[in-house]
């Protein structure tokens, strides 16, 4: 049987992963999709410690997560969308507009 | 009680009518308030024959404070003293507003003038009519006030703003002493009204206060006398005596109407007016009472020695004033108020005659104040000229005219005061001798010899009589000057005031016979006059040798006995270098530098900081990323 | 053989993340992402929850991700320059510290012993499925409906920055 921790270091490991994706990517898009490596990461954790203790509420918290996720993404393009008709680039070092 | 509350409430009307629409009346002015301030006059007159043989009036016009134990209500007090002072001020200002009609006749603030005069009548009457120290505290500094305003009057020129900010403050210096006493006079009666305070005086009689208890002074003084010096501070500083003097000469600067209403009738005797009106609390306490003789004494005579020398014609007529007040507070020392109230009437009238006679004359030349460029005027100022004499003769104290007989009594009274009397008196005399000497040379320089006034100077056209409008109020005057004395002694003044005063010393034996005492004060006037004409009744060189003789005298004299110096030094250059230093090393120096400081490090911060700022969301995210982790190292760390 | 499962998962998860991170196109980003997705589907079997496989399956592979190759296509940018930001090196160290703190938390920390299955014969009888739907529509159902709302005002907001400027007069 697998170890509860090894689950939780892969979950930390990618959520890591899904970090220094955020911090370090330049396109938009990319930037995204990291934060969906993010939200895995935390979901592998829910869905572990949910076979692990058996605790089903686990799992729907997953099942939230999934939504929210999707709402975030359906958002996030959206906007997306919007920035890239105003500035014609998808480049996140480019909206500094934060600073005015 | 109409006609009574009328007194005060016409002049102030006036003010306000005027006051308000002072630009509108283009010189119109005088015609609402001088018909105003001598219905004032004829109403003071009726009150002053209610209250001849009658109580004295009192009304309270409302409660003004009422809190605790603490009560103060505006009322209107006339009693014999109030009421005859009643007639002395409103009969001089009276005739001293019909004066100003030609004196300030084209003056760019004639009506403002006016205004600030009725309000000073008024403010003066209900100080008169105050019956408790509050309210009495208040016109005091309400004829203070306008006192400055109408030195200031001319405040385009330097020295009249520069006098009337002297004013001001040095009545300041009195005023807070005045208010000190007030304060004491509370804690120690627990009431402000004149009755109550008496009728308390007993009880306290021997009530001690620590006066430097603060600084840990064990020296208990009594309660009575240190209100009483307190209060005489006061009186100090608007009587204009010694030390607080300088202010008066200066406020010569002002128009001369006001020299002669407020400089010398008036304001400048509320102070003696207040010691007579304390009379039972100067009375329980002979401490005070000496000091306030001595101060009197003194002012008296250095005043007249001052007055021996100087150029100025309103200068010497001030520093008789002052000489003058001297001698009504030496009186008020010695306990006889009634002919320090007497003499103070007697000279309300005719040094208001010899002010508004020297205005007259200083109207003739266009201004010019010097009176070693005048001369020979008697030929020219018919009017004038009988009138300043009159006025001088009465200053002089010769019989029959009305310095003779208040002054005269100031005198015996002093003679009769055992051996410390006897010493005012001499100085009394001395004064005497050296106030006949300068008012008769001031005569002989302007109305005889040689004129000495340049013809060109003015305007083109020769020295001329004043119009009548100056000339009948200067002949009321004159006339009063002649009978006020007179009538005083006839009807019995001093009886009459002593009804609210009490004479506390029994009279003692006089060594000399009182028609002696008269034939040497009227000698020294006489001896005074003789000598003012052997030096300036006709060309001489003796005022030059006598200068050159006694130089070092002389220009002690004519330099006021370096009052001004003093003060300069001591007071002046010490507030303005400490002011300086303040300014420069304190307030520039730290405050400034501090205020600064705290700019400017936000400043250089703010532009340190700014870089933080990139706008870049991703920089943001690591600095959060990197307090998280921080944060677990820390946990790390400690656990 | 489930050590060997989480072994091939959990590596294969790792290696397609970091994938993501290192494509230059959002294309192959996107592409490592689904095999990311499927993965973890993956894992979520062999932890016995085979509803929330098949959710990551439709939810992410299906729409999420199909919705990011939409917006990637629409926009359909060259990108020019560098394509990974300034601050790396920093976010490198930072990672390397939080790599070391997260195997020391998870080295300190005493995680429970698995539980032995529970002896609850109607719970046991239930399928994974048939349990979430249980728990779901009864205990967390509220929670439920606010879902859905959450998703429609991410619809209505979708449309409303995607479409630009709206006539709202």
């Amino acid at each position: 049987m697998v170890p509860l921790s090894w689950y939780v270091a892969l979950s930390s490991l990618l959520f890591l992963i899904g970090l220094v994706g955020v911090l370090i990517r330049r396109n938009i898009v990319i930037v995204l999709l990291c934060i969906e490596i993010m939200l895995n990461a935390v979901n592998i954790n829910f869905v572990a410690f949910s076979k692990y203790q058996h605790v089903i509420d686990a799992q729907i918290f997953v099942f939230f997560v999934i939504t929210v996720a999707a709402a975030e993404v359906a958002i996030g393009l959206g906007i997306i969308i919007a920035l890239f008709r105003l500035k014609e680039t998808i480049n996140i070092d480019e909206f500094n507009i934060l600073k005015l | 009680m109409l006609p009574y509350l009328l007194i005060p409430v016409l002049p102030f009307v006036g003010f306000l009518v005027v006051g308000m629409f002072w630009p509108y009346f283009r010189g119109k002015g005088h015609w609402i308030a001088v018909p105003l301030i001598f219905a004032s006059f004829f109403l003071s007159l009726k009150a002053f024959f209610d209250t001849l043989n009658g109580p004295s009036l009192h009304f309270v016009l409302y409660d003004w404070i009422h809190s605790g134990h603490f009560d103060v209500s505006i009322s209107i007090l006339i009693d014999h003293l109030t009421a005859i002072m009643l007639v002395m001020v409103t009969a001089v200002s009276a005739l001293t507003h019909l004066y100003t009609v030609g004196y300030m006749k084209d003056d760019s603030g004639y009506d403002r003038f006016f205004a600030y005069i009725s309000l000073f009548t008024f403010s003066m009457i209900m100080l008169l009519m105050s019956d408790n120290l509050l309210e009495l505290f208040i016109f005091w500094e309400a004829v203070g006030f306008c006192s400055y305003v109408l030195i200031a009057h001319w405040y385009e020129r330097k020295p009249s703003w520069v006098a009337a900010n002297k004013a001001f403050i040095m009545n300041r210096v009195g005023d807070f002493g005045f208010l000190l006493g007030i304060l004491l006079t509370y804690t120690t009666f627990g009431t402000l009204t004149y009755s109550e305070i008496f009728a308390k005086l007993p009880q306290h009689l021997h009530d001690t206060i620590r006066v430097l208890g603060a600084f840990n002074g064990l020296h208990a003084s009594s309660v009575i006398t240190v209100i009483a010096l307190l209060l005489f501070v006061g009186a100090v500083g608007k009587s204009a005596q010694i030390p607080l003097h300088p202010w008066l000469p200066d406020a010569m600067e002002g128009p001369t109407p006001i020299s002669a209403l407020i400089h010398a009738a008036t304001m400048v005797t509320a102070g003696i007016f207040m010691i007579a009106r304390l009379s039972p609390i100067y009375n329980a306490s002979p401490t005070a009472l000496s000091v306030v003789a001595w101060t009197g004494a003194l002012t008296a005579f250095v005043a007249a020695t001052i007055a021996l020398t100087q150029r100025d014609i309103k200068k010497i007529v001030a520093y008789s004033t002052m000489s003058q007040l001297g001698y009504m507070v030496m009186a008020c020392g010695i306990g006889a108020y009634g002919a320090g109230i007497f003499h103070l009437l007697t000279h309300g009238f005719f040094k208001g005659l010899l002010f508004l006679a020297a205005g007259s004359v200083i109207h003739a030349l266009a201004g010019e104040q010097d009176v070693f460029r005048m001369g020979g005027l008697g030929k020219i100022m018919k009017i004038t000229f009988p009138t300043m004499l009159i006025g001088s003769l009465a200053l002089s104290g010769i019989p029959p005219f009305a310095g003779f007989y208040s002054k005269d009594l100031i005198l015996s009274m002093a003679f009769q005061d055992g051996m410390i009397g006897h010493v005012f008196w001499v100085i009394g005399v001395a004064t005497a001798l050296m106030t006949a000497f300068y008012s008769f040379r001031l005569i002989f320089m302007v109305f005889s010899g040689k004129e000495r006034f340049s013809h060109d100077g003015h305007h083109g056209h020769a020295p001329h009589e004043s119009p009548v409008v100056i000339t009948i109020p200067l002949l009321c005057l004159a006339a009063l000057a002649v009978v006020a004395g007179w009538l005083g002694e006839r009807y019995d003044i001093i009886g009459y005031l002593a009804q609210d005063m009490t004479i506390p010393h029994a009279v003692g034996k006089p060594e000399l016979s009182e028609s002696a005492l008269k034939t040497i004060s009227v000698m020294a006037g006489v001896v005074g006059i003789l000598i003012a004409f052997v030096m300036y009744g006709r060309p001489s060189e003796l005022p030059q040798i006598l200068a050159r003789m006694f130089q070092p005298l002389f220009r002690f004299s004519q330099n006021k006995w370096y009052f001004d110096e003093l003060y300069d030094l001591v007071f002046v250059r010490p507030t303005i270098f400490l002011s300086r230093l303040l300014w420069v090393e304190v307030d520039k120096g730290v405050i400034d530098t501090a205020v600064n400081g705290v700019a400017s490090f936000c400043r250089f911060g703010g532009a340190a900081m700014r870089r933080i700022q990139t706008g870049q969301i991703q920089n943001y995210a690591l600095v959060m990323a990197l307090g998280l982790f921080g944060m677990v190292s820390l946990y790390l760390l400690i656990k | 053989m489930q050590l060997a499962m989480f072994s091939y998962f959990g590596s294969a998860i790792l290696i397609s993340a970091l994938f993501v991170l290192y494509f230059r196109n959002p294309i192959y980003s996107a592409m490592s992402l689904l095999a990311m997705f499927m993965h973890i589907a993956g894992l979520y079997v062999i932890l016995e929850a085979e509803f929330l496989a098949g959710v990551q399956l439709l939810v992410y592979a299906g729409a999420i991700l199909v919705l990011y190759l939409f917006v990637v296509m629409l926009l359909n940018v060259e990108s020019r320059g560098r394509f990974i930001q300034r601050q790396t090196p920093i976010v490198v160290g930072v990672g390397i510290l939080a790599v070391v703190e997260i195997s020391l938390l998870i080295l300190r920390t005493r995680f429970y012993p698995e539980l032995p299955p529970i002896p609850h014969p109607g719970v046991e009888t239930l399928g994974n499925t048939e349990t979430i739907g249980m728990v779901l529509y009864t205990q967390y159902l509220f929670p439920f409906e606010i879902a859905s709302l959450v998703l429609l005002i991410a619809l209505v907001g979708a449309i409303v920055l995607a479409k630009g400027k709206l006539k709202f007069r």
